[in-house]
């Protein structure tokens, strides 16, 4: 059965570079639309009625939806490839509280950086570094979350490297000097292809954000 | 073997209950440890440290948080009996999006709906109903959210909107209603007709009065900061 595969997506979404560098680590092919979220495709809006959001992956048809969720999907059918998820429960539960740790926290609060000012911006700085600090905490020695290898929760933060430089302009600190662990790891992380192939240039991240800020009205 | 599973939770928290329904289905025994969330017990602590939160499960001295989360490592860790999960990857990321749905959007939704006022509140009340909405449409034509029988997603919903009943009982409101949702109505009583589930429910006269002072509590601290 011929496996189709098409993601929908946004060169600049962290929650979409996730799913690239999956289906990237495995060496799974996949057809790549670019998604204008001014203006949505009806087939995103057909394959996401709910959330209207990408990323999508439309496997032979079928729309899988929601970053994490997709990234576990590819991980249970190309298993055999490059794993992400440990293979035991109990690691997996510990991937999966991780990976939702991330999720709950590192974006909204990243987004907070780059939409305020004053007070406001420098709690969310603050929190934002307690949080890449508790990140780090949990690494401890470990070259990956996952262990010796990229795994499931390497996957889901290290998009936000690539959104480290816009936030560090914004909020105008360093997360290098704050968290240089995680920074080696990220590092780390971008000598795998998947990754360094997958994660936009962080300059035109920051030009996206300004730009989008024009747009939001956000001084 | 009691001893090898510990459940911390909370009487009134609907996360709490999925926890304990999934851990009956699976028959397993389990120690219960009511939490008293304004005095946090040295062993929540320190088995959830990021988060501070109920439910927790702790497996042989290893402590599980997330109740989603807990959920899916019971079934892994007991495969055999009842699967809360279906086999196929297809069919188990369909249901992992519904409980996520449900708690990340449904449940907040709601709040707002029950508890804002003016414009915030009519934009969520909308909200809330096309969501009730979309969860009627994935479960027309099925015995339940899981097919045939009830599973990850049946558990998830079920007590959430169990307590949003609960909540609406204490704003008397009538936002989720038989005559608007008949076949999320019918589910509903299907599962209340359940022993097992039905036993993971707290008394609904108790659970009433515990939202009601709790909304008064908040909504006291909310004048007063307004007021400040």
């Amino acid at each position: 059965m011929a496996n189709e595969l098409i993601l929908l997506d946004t060169w600049v979404s962290p929650f979409g570079m996730r799913v690239r560098i999956a289906l990237r680590e495995k060496g799974i092919k996949f057809e790549y639309k670019e998604e204008d979220l001014t203006n949505k495709s009806d087939l995103l809006l057909k394959m996401n009625p709910i959330h209207k959001k990408i990323p999508v992956l439309i496997h032979n048809g079928k729309p899988v939806r929601e970053s994490g969720i997709i990234v576990q999907y590819v991980d249970e059918v190309w298993h055999d490839k490059a794993p992400l998820l440990p293979s035991e429960p109990y690691p997996r539960a510990q991937a999966r509280f991780w990976a939702d740790f991330v999720d709950k926290k590192i974006y909204d609060t990243g987004r907070k950086i780059w939409t305020t000012k004053g007070d406001e911006q420098k709690s969310a700085t603050e929190e934002f570094i307690g949080y890449l600090k508790t990140l780090e905490a949990e690494l401890g020695a470990k070259p990956y979350f996952g262990g010796e290898k990229l795994g499931y929760v390497d996957v889901t933060m290290i998009p936000f490297y690539s959104w480290f430089h816009a936030y560090e302009v914004s909020g105008n600190f360093s997360i290098e000097s704050n968290c240089p662990k995680l920074m080696a790891w990220a590092k780390r992380c971008m000598q795998h292809e998947s990754v360094s192939k997958t994660l936009p240039d962080p300059k035109k991240v920051y030009e996206f954000i300004l730009q989008l800020k024009k747009r939001l009205g956000i001084e | 073997m009691a001893k090898e599973i510990k459940l911390l939770g909370t009487w009134a928290s609907p996360f709490s209950h999925r926890i304990e329904l999934a851990l009956k289905l699976k028959g397993l025994q389990f120690e219960y440890l009511e939490e008293d969330l304004s005095n946090k017990s040295q062993l929540l602590l320190q088995s959830n440290p990021v988060h501070r939160k109920i439910p927790v499960l702790i497996h042989k001295g290893n402590p599980i948080s997330e109740s989603l989360v807990i959920m899916e490592y019971i079934d892994e860790t007991w495969q055999h009996q009842n699967p809360l999960l279906p086999k196929d990857p297809y069919a188990r990321a369909v249901a992992r999006f519904w409980a996520k749905f449900i708690d990340e959007k449904v449940l907040w939704t709601a709040f707002k709906a029950y508890n804002d006022k003016g414009k915030e509140q009519e934009d969520a009340i909308e909200e809330f109903s096309q969501q009730l909405k979309f969860l009627e449409g994935e479960l027309k034509g099925k015995e339940y959210f899981g097919g045939e029988r009830f599973g990850f997603v049946d558990i998830a919903a079920f007590f959430i909107l169990q307590f949003l009943r609960v909540l609406q009982e204490v704003k008397e409101a009538e936002l989720m209603t038989e005559e608007k949702y008949p076949v999320l109505f019918e589910w509903m009583e299907k599962l209340q007709g359940n022993e097992v589930v039905a036993g993971c429910l707290p008394p609904r006269e108790k659970h009433i009065a515990y939202v009601r002072a709790r909304r008064a509590a908040a909504e006291e601290a909310a004048s007063k900061t307004k007021a400040a």
